[in-house]
């Protein structure tokens, strides 16, 4: 045992003193660094918008005149001077606009918007819709239509999601959720093949070393692979640890100093939440919603404690199952190049569970068929961090759970009876006929 | 020559603790060990003792029924051409595979786990962690054998001044030449002061200079108490160095022995005569069976005794040439070896 452990710390030493180990660390952190650069670069660009904006409307029509509504950073103004004169002025104000309508109105091309910078996308939209509203409010009145009866009828429909918990009923964010189901499919995923096939790597360097001979005549072959691989998972964790704390001192950090800085995103979001939002005239002016400081609060709806230990337990125990059948795999092989044909079976379960958790499982986390793909152990780890977010029963996750053990156990046992006999095999092209007569020899 | 006796610390221990403190569990060992002393003085044990070990591969059988013994202190070569089963024998003694049937004696003991720690290896096929350090490295694999961090770092500082590579410590091993990695791999084979070292091919790769070096350590250790065992098919490797070999041929063993006894053994009464002055003209009466006659400066025959005595042919010979050497030929290792493989085949 007490050379397991010394293979287990040379595993580990070696891999966490490596340069690319010190750069992934950081590199996570600051990519949630660069997502809040980016959330407050938004925030800050929708401040320079919010800046006034004159639009000076020439309506040869007659229809929409004196009809808008000024908006927070809009301003309306009938022009009552000529074109040209306007089209001078356009060169002095930057921020200004012309609308022009003419009066073919409601023929194509009727309506121009001039300025001098180009227009940004949302007040096109907000002018396009209060031109709808008024042509079509127009409409109505020529067609004999009562508009202020029309506005009471319609009714404003909102869906409040609200989850019935064991403590109550819950605010619950479906959005949220869905992002940390998939964050959690992608993210065990990608590890479980980072940390494998690492395994599988540091096998194969053993190998082509020829180091590996050297090494089992001191320890039993199976103390090496379960060294190789604890010491790998180790790794692992450790990066996930390192990943937990410093994103969440990022977070903490940017979040407050965003926080503290904006101080209206709060009101802002406050009103974004308010049932029914519609820029129909009437309403009061609304701000901007900005989807960004949205999503951030969004996310703090999230069990991150729940999750996190589920994320850690099918981690440890998928990475236990799938490194142990890297390491036969690099075993079984003398160079990177030749894994390709046993890679393949044993990627199979991970990648189809992967691509089907967005096609399919995101949006029926509770079908019979999620259930199944998050118990069989080999499609559990990414079916399961689908699920979780969403709430599984208990039972289900014991179940799936002692399953994981219990599969981590069979493949250890027989990807050891491979591998005790495939380090020691030079130059030979392996065929699974081979594997299988390697995993019956008595030893 | 030392002989070595089955004599561990924890039997010695339980010795002293059987003076000072009497009791049931000392009083067994001691017996034990007074026994297997009386048994060490009445026969030698063997270092290893080989016996009836059959190993059978999927395609072919890598030894059938091969049985010897390597005595303590002994240099034993293991002999054959490639593919005779050496390897598998040598990874059977390392307990990396186990024989079909047959067993190991180790020093008096059955083979087991423990003794892992007394056999150092080096395999034919040599290799070291590329990216790390040398020195980190040679612990590593000495801790692997059992020894503390302490005594390793201790012992591979002597290693390396006495092999005069101490500037090596913090390289790493892709730094080094392929000679050079050689000459470390020897290092993590011996650190743990093994009593048996077995080593599979160790001169190849090797430049003669390092080769030398190596022999040097090698007769060192031997000297120092250590079996060696190992394996070769470079013969005058063999005789230069070995006390004993064994022959291996297609899975068999084929042949084994003293080099003494076995050269003896393959001599063929022949003889190498050198002589000055005429050419020696033979009319069909001499004592002896001409093989070969080399002239240059002086004249050499090779002859066969064909039953008569080395002295018979002196004195035909002493009135009619200047005799200036007279030498058996006792074939050499190579000589036999190449004799009995074609023999077989």
């Amino acid at each position: 045992m007490n050379k397991v452990l010394l293979i287990i710390q040379r595993e580990y030493l070696s891999r966490v003193k490596k340069k690319s180990f010190v750069v992934m660390t950081l590199a996570v952190p600051g990519l949630i660094l660069a997502m809040y650069g980016i959330i407050a670069l938004i925030y800050l660009k929708s401040n320079e918008i919010n800046s006034k904006h004159i639009v000076r409307v020439h309506d040869e029509s007659g229809i929409f005149q004196g009809k808008f509504h000024d908006k927070k950073r809009l301003v309306f103004i009938n022009a009552d001077q000529p074109i040209p004169q306007s089209k001078a002025d356009l060169k002095k104000n930057h921020d200004d606009f012309l609308l022009i309508i003419s009066n073919r109105f409601p023929q194509p091309n009727a309506v121009q918007l001039l300025s001098e910078n180009k227009p940004n996308f949302n007040i096109i939209d907000n002018i396009k819709d209060q031109m709808n509203q008024i042509a079509t409010a127009n409409s109505m009145v020529e067609a004999g239509i009562d508009t202020a009866k029309l506005n009471a009828i319609r009714s404003e429909v909102s869906v409040n999601a609200k989850q019935i918990t064991d403590k109550g009923v819950e605010d619950s964010n479906v959005d949220a959720t869905y992002f940390a189901g998939v964050a959690g499919a992608i993210l065990i995923y990608i590890s479980l093949f980072i940390y494998g096939s690492q395994v599988m790597r540091g096998v194969i360097e053993e190998k082509t070393t020829r180091i590996i001979e050297v090494i089992i005549s001191s320890v039993k072959p199976f103390q090496l692979m379960l060294g190789k691989i604890i010491g790998v998972g180790m790794v692992g964790l450790t990066q996930f640890v390192l990943w937990i704390i410093l994103s969440t001192g990022v977070t903490y950090i940017a979040g407050g100093f965003l926080m503290k800085d904006h101080g209206p995103a709060k009101t802002e979001q406050s009103v974004l939440n308010k049932p029914g939002i519609s820029l129909s005239a009437g309403n009061a002016p609304a701000a901007p919603p900005s989807p960004a400081l949205g999503f951030y609060n969004s996310l703090q709806t999230i069990h991150y404690g729940y999750i996190l230990s589920c994320f850690l337990f099918y981690f440890i125990t998928g990475f236990l199952l799938y490194s142990a059948l890297f390491a036969a795999v690099g075993s079984a092989v003398d160079s990177e190049t030749e894994t390709q044909q046993f890679m393949f079976p044993i990627t199979m379960p991970l990648l189809f569970t992967y691509l089907l958790s967005f096609a399919f499982l995101i949006n029926n986390p509770d079908s019979s068929l999620a259930f199944w793909l998050s118990v069989i152990p080999f499609t559990a780890p990414v079916a399961m961090m689908v699920r979780v977010p969403f709430g599984v029963p208990d039972w289900q996750l014991a179940l799936s759970a002692t399953l994981m053990i219990i599969g981590f156990l069979f493949t250890t046992w027989v990807a050891s009876r491979i591998y005790r006999v495939g380090i020691l095999m030079y130059g030979k092209k392996t065929s699974y006929k081979e594997l299988a007569k390697w995993f019956f020899y008595k030893e | 020559m030392i002989t070595r006796y089955p004599l561990q610390t924890g039997s010695n221990l339980a010795t002293l603790n059987f003076i000072s403190l009497p009791s049931f569990k000392g009083t067994i060992l001691l017996v034990t060990y007074l026994f297997r002393f009386y048994l060490s003085l009445k026969h030698k044990i063997p270092m290893l003792s080989i016996r009836n070990i059959v190993k059978q591969y999927a395609g072919h059988r890598a030894l059938s029924d091969v049985s010897l013994e390597v005595e303590s202190g002994q240099i034993f070569g293991l002999l054959g051409p490639n593919g005779a089963g050496k390897t598998s024998l040598i990874r059977i003694i390392n307990q990396i595979t186990a024989p079909d049937s047959g067993e190991i004696w180790f020093n008096g003991e059955k083979l087991n786990q423990s003794h892992i720690e007394r056999i150092g290896y080096m395999p034919e096929e040599r290799g070291l962690y590329k990216k790390m350090e040398i020195g980190e490295q040679m612990i590593y694999l000495a801790r692997l054998k059992g020894l503390s961090r302490a005594e390793a770092r201790k012992r591979l500082k002597y290693w390396f001044e006495k092999l005069e590579i101490q500037d090596w410590w913090s390289k790493k091993v892709e730094e080094l030449s392929k000679g050079m990695q050689q000459k470390a791999q020897f290092v993590a084979t011996v650190l743990h002061n093994p009593d048996l070292i077995i080593l599979d091919e160790p001169f190849s790769g090797f430049d003669p200079v390092n080769a030398d070096v190596i022999k040097d350590e090698i007769l060192e250790l031997n000297r120092k108490g250590a079996t060696i065992l190992f394996s070769t098919h470079r013969m005058e490797s063999v005789e230069e160095l070995c006390n004993s070999i064994a022959l291996i041929h297609q899975s068999h063993k084929i042949l084994d022995g003293t080099i003494k006894d076995i050269r003896n053994s393959y001599r063929n009464d022949t003889f190498l005569i050198e002589y000055t002055g005429p050419q020696l003209i033979l009319d069909g009466s001499e004592p002896f069976e001409l093989l070969e006659e080399i002239t240059d400066e002086n004249h050499i025959i090779r002859i066969r005794l064909n039953g008569h005595t080395s002295n018979q042919v002196l004195q035909y010979l002493l009135p009619k040439v200047q005799i200036t050497r007279l030498q058996e030929v006792i074939p050499s290792m190579h000589e036999v070896f190449i004799n009995k493989v074609n023999q077989i085949n």
